[in-house]
């Protein structure tokens, strides 16, 4: 099978509804996932795993940067893996944008593959999201010397020596722009660790959008990134 | 007087900036500082329970602060921020070292990564009421 050196790691977090979907649709392409269970209070975790998911379930909720960093440990254990996706268990990446982004690292000339929501026009959020989004890129991309267009998109292809490198301690919201400021700071031989971005379509369904953060959120991702 | 409370945010100013430098840090020199620190204001306060009369206001005075409540005060101001600082990178700290304890136990309750791919090449293996634990078990025991 295709993409067995792939691990998609997916925090998990009380998403009963729709996890068993989305890990069956991610199956039918990407045979490895690992769901880490963040303290789930419905069956999210037993789902994913009837789904076929390997779940690794931490014994109490620690937050979506915790999780990701657990999935990262997990899927080094496996010493086939070459590739790492970071997905959201929610339902908003489409399946087909990670087969372009790992067709795209797998030509070698890069190490890590962000999704962006703003390189194409697919992806429909609301004016004051867009605005929220923006400062964080601009934010994100004053203080780590990176060049994104969207930092703070949950879809992201490392490869296994950006994976071995990093080590997320923002346990919660902040954990997005760490990732990236500890790739921009990451020398591999002395090289900045090359990367490109992929235009993706985030689906804001109605589930998704009643779960997704306010836009108070923001000002708690600042000061979760300046008071580190 | 404007004059006055101008040094006086100055002051204060200058003893945020001190109060950052001292409470922030972890190493010993910061540590053994803010304890005698504390010494010494405790010798001071028994100095002024002993001698009630003027001790604090004379030290407002000789600081350009006008009593000596105030300065107490003030005291209180930069400790309290001392304290928040100290014990929001306490927290940091702890909750760093808890999310790698719960994160051992939770690596090593799963399945290993390679053990899992070989043995669900179907995925129904995992279907029905059959509890994974006994596998997991299994796994580790080798």
């Amino acid at each position: 099978m295709q993409n067995e050196d792939v691990w998609l790691v997916v925090p998990l977090y009380n998403e009963a509804a729709v996890i068993a979907d989305v890990v069956g649709e991610a199956r039918t392409v990407f045979p490895n996932i690992v769901c880490v269970d963040d303290g789930s209070r419905d069956d999210s975790a037993d789902l994913a795993e009837r789904a076929g998911a390997t779940v690794v379930r931490h014994p109490i909720n620690l937050g979506q940067g915790a999780a990701l960093q657990t999935g990262f440990e997990f899927a080094l254990g496996d010493p086939a893996m070459r590739y790492v996706v970071t997905y959201d268990a929610d339902g908003q990446h489409q399946v087909h944008d990670v087969e372009v982004m790992v067709e795209r690292i797998r030509r070698g000339d890069v190490r890590v593959v962000f999704g962006s929501r703003f390189l194409d026009e697919r992806t429909e959020a609301s004016a004051s999201k867009r605005l929220v989004l923006r400062a964080a890129v601009a934010y994100t991309n004053a203080t780590t010397g990176t060049r994104l267009t969207d930092a703070h998109n949950g879809l992201r292809v490392l490869h296994r020596d950006v994976v071995e490198k990093l080590d997320i301690t923002q346990n919660r919201m902040a954990h997005a722009s760490e990732i990236v400021a500890q790739i921009g700071s990451m020398r591999f031989a002395g090289a900045k660790v090359a990367y490109a971005e992929e235009p993706v379509h985030i689906l804001y369904t109605d589930y998704s959008k009643a779960k997704g953060q306010s836009l108070w959120n923001a000002v708690n991702i600042l000061s979760e990134l300046i008071w580190r | 007087m404007s004059r006055q409370s101008a040094i006086q945010i100055l002051l204060i100013l200058a003893t945020l900036v001190i109060a950052w430098r001292l409470l922030a840090g972890t190493g010993q020199r910061t540590q053994a500082v803010r304890r005698l620190g504390l010494l010494l204001l405790l010798g001071l306060v028994a100095y002024s329970i002993i001698d009630p009369s003027k001790t604090w206001t004379n030290l407002a005075r000789a600081l350009g602060v006008g009593r000596g409540a105030d300065l107490i005060l003030y005291g209180l101001a930069v400790a309290f921020l001392g304290f928040v600082v100290t014990t929001y990178k306490r927290f940091r700290a702890m909750e760093v070292r808890y999310t790698r304890l719960a994160r051992r136990i939770a690596l090593d309750e799963a399945p290993r990564a390679y053990d899992r791919v070989k043995s669900t090449g179907s995925p129904d293996t995992l279907t029905g009421d059959v509890p994974p634990s006994p596998s997991v078990k299994a796994a580790d025991a080798d």
